[in-house]
């Protein structure tokens, strides 16, 4: 049975629909990240979840309860903004506190609780510093264990970890997961960072406009992506228009030079889609020449000018010569490594 | 880089701000300073002004206790009118920061209204909507229920408060308003996940982070209220003298220049004490907000 589901939820700014038509069942303990550009409405749902906004239709439950009719004072979630939102003037064991202040926990229960929340974030001693004298990850921790410390059904992180530089932002992720898995808290992450969401989540919901365009495990969402957008937006891929034959027998898929047999289903005109690192340089294949060669300490970045367009190619560094930059090369797949779209 | 070039390198902000800087000192300083020597002067109704040094002025008002009354109700009315803005000024920025486009942009205009109109103009207005007992405000506060016989405006400490609290407020209304400016936007809803209801969130979160803001409002308020003239001199009139009236009475009227000259050093001298030192407080108090 789904912990929170969300029901056919959307939202309207007067004319403008922003989120239209989100179903989703998040199962408890499960980590979810909405994962979209800016403005794909995946901040919203989160705000709607939350009870900042209403949902213009549609329900959401927790535990089969009506959330929406719950006041956002009283839903018992735990929430990590963008920008933290610590109250400056308390300290950080204040901060953490409030919470539990609220829910009117005793004075001693308080201060044990609070100890071990900022133990677990890794911020023991840390107890009566301001939170403008943290740095951001400090900060985040605090904005993390203030979340956490009021054992919430659900934990809401809007997009806690984009204001902290590239490797205090991994190191973040490592440990979030860690006490995510820990405390076993449902939670929903919204992000625009692709990586960030892989690395945390169980499950992915790709937004594009408002839409769900697709919801799976990060490798489902990787391997078999449901849209041109999603191909594009997880990580780089190249699309390549090819056909389907299925007046020849076999049937064939063709893309340029390359040819498979085709797989079930489609015909005519289609869109197969590769990840860079699933092509290789072989002896037959999709005519090509290397335009420019990238050297990235444990892998090359090839861009390619080929009969179906241009191609990017990721080649291990496993120390085999590359070709240079202007050969002619052919590129080649497994036909399993390619998912192949009807053209829309 | 040569010695002389650096040298004239070294004079160039002297060289540059010099025009400005005689600007201040000739006008502001010299004066001052001549204001300051002047209090230490003699005067006498039929000699005039003796330029010697002795202590007459000051002992003066050191001793009779019509200046020693003179300057309680100077601070008496500056500290009521600070009060009396800061507790509609500051909800007022609140509710101002939470109205949205157009409606903020009109309601900031009503209170920036005061500063736009000549201060002797309004202070006539407010003079008229006193105007003894049948004055507009005495009649609308009687028809509304709320007293019983008519309260005395005009000529009274409540009628100058009351009046240099309309004049002072965008004062304080722009100082709470910057004060929320500096606000984390999410803020309030971070408190609201953490299950604080509506006063909760004022009382505990907002307050203590726009205090600041209040309170430099109120220093401006204060030093600009006990300050006043216009004003104290319109509604309080020759009667109920504040120090600003009464020096100008003294080098006006009376003519004893050097009598006027102590009695304005010595607001100068508080206001600088008063102002300074809460500055100091505040700063140590809130050091953690003005980061």
């Amino acid at each position: 049975m789904a912990y929170l589901e969300l029901d056919r939820v959307a939202k309207q700014f007067g004319a403008q629909t922003v989120v239209d038509d989100f179903s989703l069942a998040v199962g408890k303990g499960e980590f979810i990240s909405f994962l979209g550009p800016s403005g794909c409405g995946k901040t919203t749902t989160l705000q709607m979840i939350a009870g900042f906004l209403d949902p213009t239709r549609g329900a959401i439950r927790l535990e089969d309860k009506d959330l929406t009719a719950i006041h956002p004072a009283k839903r018992g979630l735990g929430i990590v903004f963008q920008s933290y939102a610590l109250f400056p003037h308390m300290t950080a064991a204040e901060n953490v506190a409030f919470g539990l202040e609220m829910r009117k926990v005793t004075r001693s229960e308080r201060t044990e609780r609070v100890r071990a929340a900022l133990a677990m974030v890794g911020l023991a001693g840390f107890e009566d510093r301001h939170p403008r004298r943290m740095s951001g990850g400090q900060q985040q921790r605090v904005a993390l264990a203030r979340a956490l410390v009021i054992k919430p059904s659900v934990l809401l992180l809007d997009e806690p970890l984009s204001n902290l530089d590239a490797k205090l932002r991994e190191e973040m992720q490592i440990e979030l997961r860690q006490i995510q898995r820990t405390i076993g808290t449902t939670t929903i992450l919204v992000t625009h960072d692709q990586n960030e969401a892989m690395s945390l989540s169980d499950r992915i919901v790709v937004m594009s406009q408002g839409k769900i365009e697709q919801i799976g495990t990060p490798q489902e969402t990787y391997e078999k992506p449901a849209s041109a957008f999603v191909s594009q937006f997880l990580g780089k891929t190249n699309d390549f228009a090819a056909t389907i034959d299925r007046t020849a027998t076999p049937a064939r898929l063709a893309a340029g030079s390359w040819s498979a047999p085709a797989p079930a289903g489609l015909s005519g005109p289609v869109t197969v889609s590769i990840r860079p690192e699933r092509i290789g340089f072989g002896d037959a294949g999709l005519n090509a020449k290397i335009v420019t060669r990238i050297f990235q300490g444990n892998h090359w970045l090839f861009q390619c000018d080929s009969e179906c367009g241009p191609a990017i190619v990721i080649r291990q560094n496993d120390g085999e010569r590359q070709p240079a930059e202007g050969e002619a090369v052919r590129l080649t797949w497994r036909p399993q490594d390619m998912s192949v779209r009807g053209v829309a | 880089m040569s010695a002389a070039a650096e040298e004239r390198n070294a004079r160039a902000p002297w060289a540059l701000t010099a025009p400005a800087l005689m600007l201040f000192v000739g006008v502001l300083l010299i004066p001052l300073a001549m204001t300051v020597m002047l209090s230490f002067h003699d005067w006498g109704q039929y000699k005039g002004i003796e330029p010697v040094f002795i202590l007459k002025n000051w002992r003066e008002i050191a001793t009779d206790p019509y200046y020693a009354e003179m300057f309680w109700r100077t601070f008496r009315v500056a500290i009521l009118t600070t009060v009396l803005t800061a507790v509609l000024g500051a909800p007022e920025a609140y509710i101002l920061n939470r109205m949205s486009g157009r409606w903020k942009s009109i309601f900031l205009l009503v209170i920036l209204g005061p500063l736009l109109i000549s201060v002797v103009a309004r202070t006539l207005g407010w003079a008229l909507l006193f105007g003894g007992n049948n004055g507009l405000v005495n009649k609308l506060l009687m028809s509304a229920g709320l007293i019983r016989s008519p309260i005395p405006f005009m000529f009274t400490e409540t009628g100058m408060v009351v009046a240099l609290a309309h004049v002072m407020m965008p004062f304080m209304v722009l100082s709470v308003w910057a004060a929320l400016q500096r606000l984390d936007p999410q803020i309030e809803n971070a408190a609201l996940s953490l299950g604080a209801g509506p006063i909760t969130i004022i009382r505990r979160i907002i307050m203590p982070q726009i205090m600041p803001g209040v309170l430099s409002g109120a220093i401006i308020v204060f030093s600009l209220s006990a300050s006043a003239f216009a004003t104290p001199a319109i509604i309080g009139g020759r009667r109920l003298k504040v120090a600003a009236t009464l020096a100008y009475d003294e080098f006006l009227n009376t003519l004893n220049w050097p009598l006027g000259a102590a009695v304005a050093t010595l607001l100068l001298v508080a206001l600088v004490l008063i102002v300074v030192g809460s500055n100091a407080l505040i700063e140590r108090r809130y050091a953690e907000v003005f980061r």
